[in-house]
């Protein structure tokens, strides 16, 4: 008895607050926008029997998926997602991955303080780690005075609301999800695999690039996969370091929802940016249970 | 011999650099006399001094606190009682499902989350606020919450519960007494985890609330969306300085109880060796 307690508690809390409401957007995505609230059409009244269900069932359309593929700012915000956040994870990866190389070569005793380093701002408020970005990149921001002051520009650059600065956003925000994982890997590496390697006459260079860096290879499709999945539904750091011609998907979801009030049509936005996350997630996982394996 | 050259020193320094300036730049800014942001006007804690008196902002905090500790308790409570489900219960009918639930927020955008619980509470009729809020953490936490607690129960020695069924406990008490304890900095890591997740949900949390609660990063949220601004500033120093501090303390503890556990396993080793 107690055993199923244990099962059905959480089963029947993620049924009711995780597949249940996504069903429901799956429904709307399909419904058609009315003015009454809530502001979409048909809803299902049990009490009217079968020929209620099959009223309400002979309704649904795809028309939502088909208006968003007549206007083009859809398609575009979900390249311009795509693309903006495979940018950032590629750039992420160049910052992060030589931090990740020297932390893993630093003394034993050095290495769980330079962890908690990387650690403590990711429990930091994402949302203030965004903000501070702020004060840095506007026009008489921080980063401005200090070029100016410098005597390297004349006058300031335009950086905060446009895509460079989502760019930084998501890279600053994003990079301990990279560093961790490729630390994790080059802190188990063998290090007479180097010795030998020099041994053998590489240098340093061609160490690194032969040994080294394929066997870090699981730590960086990880670091890539952290990065990139939720770079591309990300919604704070684009309407807040963002312009208006900075395209992403999760920010036109809100704007959808909240300032259109077109609920059907950001439901349908939603289950088509699932359905573009599903690919990338299997992959993650794939490889996940692959490098899993490769380790036993 | 470790190499630590000076590319490594570099690249650490860089990478540190760039992680922690934003966050120092912000707050030496927040004890900046000038209402203009940008422009340095003497050091003074103004700032914090309308902090305290902003009646807004006090309100937000204390709701926000309220949704963290309970969301966080719940979500804590129901990840330890997936996490045994999945690692302990075997097969049972619906666990690859389950699983599924279990992982599928951890990647969901909270975008979507948060639409389609607002879907759910506007579709059963529940009034928004505080507790519609506590049961969107709760169901995202809990599953970060499972995914910390269950690979501390992998990896733990399932003979010691096996010991004291032996001995005559029931399941209950060999759960209470034994598995609890020792995966017990594990629960409280996942507790952390949780809170610190509810604390810091913006996206999710606008969905979900209604007009009578405003939690903290919403209320954040609005005041900057116009540009940076000196109060947010002194807010923004003193949620830092709380999550250094709490991540410091907690490492320190974690840190003795490791060496406490290694030595009582050397005690073991030689007792028994």
């Amino acid at each position: 008895m107690r055993r199923l307690i244990i099962v059905a508690v959480p089963y029947l809390w993620l049924l009711a607050l995780f597949l249940i409401p996504f069903l429901i957007v799956l429904k709307i995505s399909l419904s058609d926008i009315a003015l009454a609230r809530p502001p979409y059409m048909p809803q299902l009244d049990l009490s009217g029997g079968w020929q209620a269900i099959r009223d309400f069932v002979s309704q649904l359309d795809f028309e939502n998926f088909v208006f968003l593929t007549t206007d083009d700012l859809y398609w575009k915000a979900y390249l311009s997602s795509l693309r903006i956040a495979a940018v950032a994870t590629f750039i992420t990866l160049l910052v992060g991955y030589p931090i990740a190389y020297a932390m893993a070569r630093a003394t034993p005793e050095w290495r769980p303080t330079l962890l908690m380093l990387v650690i403590l701002p990711f429990w930091t408020s994402f949302l203030i780690r965004v903000y501070s970005w702020m004060g840095i990149l506007g026009n008489e921001g921080v980063l401005n005075q200090v070029l100016l002051w410098a005597g390297l520009i004349t006058e300031p650059l335009q950086i905060l609301n446009t895509t460079t600065a989502v760019y930084i956003g998501i890279v600053y925000t994003y990079l301990p999800f990279m560093i961790l994982p490729i630390y994790s890997t080059l802190e188990r590496m063998d290090e007479s695999l180097l010795e030998a390697a020099e041994d053998l006459g590489c240098s340093r260079l061609s160490a690194f690039w032969l040994v080294t860096f394929p066997l870090s290879r699981n730590g960086i499709v990880a670091g890539c996969f952290l990065v990139f999945i939720p770079a591309i539904g990300e919604f704070v750091i684009p309407s807040l370091l963002g312009g208006s011609q900075t395209l992403m998907i999760g920010k036109v979801l809100w704007e959808e929802f909240f300032n259109n009030r077109d609920w059907p049509v950001a439901s349908a936005v939603a289950v088509v940016l699932l359905l573009i996350l599903i690919i990338p997630i299997v992959l993650f996982q794939r490889t996940e249970e692959k490098a899993r394996e490769a380790e036993r | 011999m470790r190499r630590f050259s000076w590319f490594n020193a570099t690249s650490l320094t860089l990478g540190f650099a760039f992680l922690y300036l934003p966050m120092i730049i912000l707050v030496i800014y927040s004890f900046n006399r000038s209402q203009l942001v940008t422009v340095w006007a003497g050091f003074s804690t103004r700032w914090y001094g309308e902090l305290l008196t902003n009646q807004e902002f006090l309100d937000a905090a204390w709701v926000t606190l309220k949704v963290a500790v309970f969301s966080s308790t719940l979500a804590t409570v129901l990840g330890t009682m997936a996490a045994y489900a999945i690692v302990r219960m075997g097969r049972f009918p619906g666990r690859t499902l389950f699983s599924g639930m279990i992982y599928a927020p951890l990647v969901m955008p909270e975008v979507i989350t948060g639409l389609s619980l607002l879907l759910l509470f506007i579709g059963i009729g529940l009034d928004r606020g505080v507790l519609t809020i506590v049961l969107a953490h709760t169901t995202f936490s809990m599953c970060y919450v499972s995914v910390v607690v269950s690979s501390r129960l992998a990896n733990f020695d399932r003979a010691l519960e096996e010991a004291a069924l032996d001995l005559g406990c029931s399941p209950f008490d060999a759960f209470r007494l034994v598995t609890l304890p020792i995966i017990a900095p594990a629960v409280i890591s996942g507790w952390l985890l949780a809170f610190t997740l509810s604390l810091d949900d913006l996206v999710i949390a606008s969905f979900t609330t209604g007009p009578s609660a405003t939690t903290l990063p919403i209320k954040i949220f609005s005041s900057i969306r116009l540009g940076v601004s000196p109060e947010i500033n002194a807010l923004s120093t003193v949620l830092i300085g709380i999550v250094t501090v709490g991540v410091i303390t907690a490492s320190l503890i974690s840190k003795r109880a490791a060496v406490q556990a290694e030595r009582e396993t050397r005690a073991g080793e030689r007792t028994t060796g």
